[in-house]
């Protein structure tokens, strides 16, 4: 069982629900087992992390200049002065979830300190989801530890099935996979149970399926930033539908199994290599060389 | 993948393979050094050449270089901190031909007399493969302590070196042995459970036979 939890999020979700208990518990006690590292050590090193994250939010929230190849920057500070205390069209929540997001991913892109989660171009999804969150309804930062349990227990089972890495499986293996485990998180915070977590991952996978890598000049900027925002965006929606208990109609491994082979089938120029997509558009390539002549 | 490769690691933006990475293998020189360089050069391949500036490739291993972590906030202001430092670098872009496109190679001395060359690749997520150290092919990623051991190609030295490390308990995790026809050297690289004090390391240099030997703690990620 040990093992297999970290290879199935059927199996993950079966072992929470049969010792009563959470995603993030069977993936702390799991972690403890196979690295010998007592429980306050690990709560700890998640607690670092957690404020590596808010720090890296507010600092994004403070900085409006541009990144060095000035593709990016900026973005968060317009956001926050045009939705102001009111919010906007998207409401209180997901404005601060935008906001957070673009703020995270400004910072990655400034050469700022992040926690890759689980990469650094998709940095911005969970801390973007969790503080937005915590500042609506209050939630203490133990609890967002745990939140960060639950997301990266998931996160193991997506690295084994399918990939996290932009370069093998495309943006869907890198914002897909944050904003899967991001979901996955808000339902365990918000009191769901394990399978409406799994489910969660499933649908905000689902959701991002297909997505290709083509960062414009190869650089974790245009659309990475922008991407970020989306990817918190449909993790909350996936959370609110599985709390009601709307179930993927695939089962959760399944849509994991099918992110690898998309990603297999995904043609190179799509994965992180900047020949495809928008890299490869005459105003993607006019800004490569835009950047080239900048930072030379 | 523990939890915290997922939750993790917590570094300076923006890529884990271009900066983080470079962070790491820009601290193996440092570390088989043994200090800050004086004077460095750097050749880039593929990826690392073309995206170098956008990805702060280049302050990332300067950075390394000066013994920073891949989380240090002053990865920033490498350059300009070596530069105070009187540190003189170059980069420059070179031909590998079929290695891994996040490869570099990486000259580096004190003043004249020591100086020590690597080439590594950035493998992805933070992790580097070092694979060669001054004109010795190696296999070396950082996860565990590492001992490193050049040697002339004498029957029985292996089994000495190893005796030296089970008797100092230390558990050998992994071990390779590389010769090269070409120096008659072999490097012997052995990864190890705990990290080798400086006594144990002495001891090995005096086997007869033994060259530039250096114990090398985990990179941090």
């Amino acid at each position: 069982m040990k093992y297999l939890t970290q290879q199935s999020l059927h199996d993950l979700a079966a072992a929470a629900v049969s010792a009563q208990t959470t995603l993030a518990q069977i993936g702390l006690q799991n972690h403890m087992r196979t690295t010998d590292e007592k429980e306050t050590v690990v709560r700890q090193k998640m607690a670092d992390r957690l404020q590596v994250m808010r720090a890296s939010v507010e600092e994004g929230c403070r900085q409006g200049n541009l990144s060095d190849s000035g593709l990016s920057g900026g973005d968060a500070l317009r956001y926050d002065k045009k939705t102001g205390d009111q919010g906007g069209l998207c409401g209180q929540l997901q404005t601060k979830m935008i906001r957070n997001a673009l703020a995270v991913a400004e910072q990655n892109a400034k050469m700022g300190r992040i926690v890759a989660a689980p990469t650094a171009g998709s940095s911005g999804v969970l801390p973007a989801v969790l503080f937005a969150i915590a500042e609506e309804r209050g939630y203490s930062d133990d609890q967002l530890i745990e939140a960060l349990f639950t997301a990266a227990a998931v996160g193991q089972v997506i690295a084994f099935r399918a990939s996290l890495s932009g370069a093998e499986g495309g943006c869907q293996a890198e914002c897909g996979s944050a904003a899967g485990m991001a979901a996955a998180a808000l339902v365990e915070l918000t009191g769901g149970s394990p399978q409406q977590a799994i489910h969660a991952c499933a649908l905000a996978i689902k959701s991002l399926l297909g997505l290709v890598c083509d960062p414009v000049a190869g650089l974790v900027e245009v659309p990475c930033v922008k991407r970020n925002a989306f990817s918190a965006v449909q993790a909350l929606t996936a959370a609110d539908m599985a709390l009601a208990d709307i179930k993927s109609f695939i089962p959760p491994d399944e849509v994991l199994d099918a992110m690898k082979s998309v990603g297999l089938m995904m043609h190179p120029d799509l994965k992180e290599t900047a020949a495809g997509g928008l890299a490869a558009t005459p105003t993607g390539k006019a800004a490569a060389q835009g950047c080239i002549s900048r930072l030379t | 993948m523990n939890l915290f490769d997922i939750i993790g690691p917590v570094m300076i933006g923006p890529s884990s393979s271009h900066t983080a990475g470079a962070v790491r293998i820009g601290q193996m020189a440092y570390t088989l050094l043994g200090e800050t360089p004086s004077k460095v050069s750097v050749e880039l391949h593929q990826s690392f050449a073309k995206t170098c500036r956008g990805h702060g490739t280049d302050k990332a291993i300067i950075a390394g270089l000066m013994g920073f972590t891949p989380d240090d906030i002053r990865i920033r202001e490498s350059l300009v901190l070596a530069a105070e430092c009187g540190m003189t670098f170059s980069f420059t872009e070179t031909d590998m031909s079929d290695a891994h496109p996040n490869s570099v190679r990486i000259i580096a001395s004190v003043h004249t007399d020591r100086k020590v060359s690597l080439q590594a690749s950035s493998v992805g997520g933070g992790r580097v493969r070092i694979s060669e150290v001054n004109g010795l092919p190696v296999d070396i990623t950082g996860d565990y302590p590492t001992l490193l051991c050049m040697h002339q190609d004498r029957l029985g030295l292996i089994s000495e070196l190893t005796l030296h490390l089970a008797q100092n308990k230390i558990n050998i995790a992994n071990m390779r042995v590389f010769r090269s026809a070409r120096t008659e050297l072999v490097a012997t690289f052995i990864e190890t459970d705990q990290l080798i004090d400086p006594d144990i390391l002495r001891k090995i240099e005096q086997l007869s036979g033994v060259g530039s030997t250096y114990s090398l703690p985990p990179l941090q990620l």
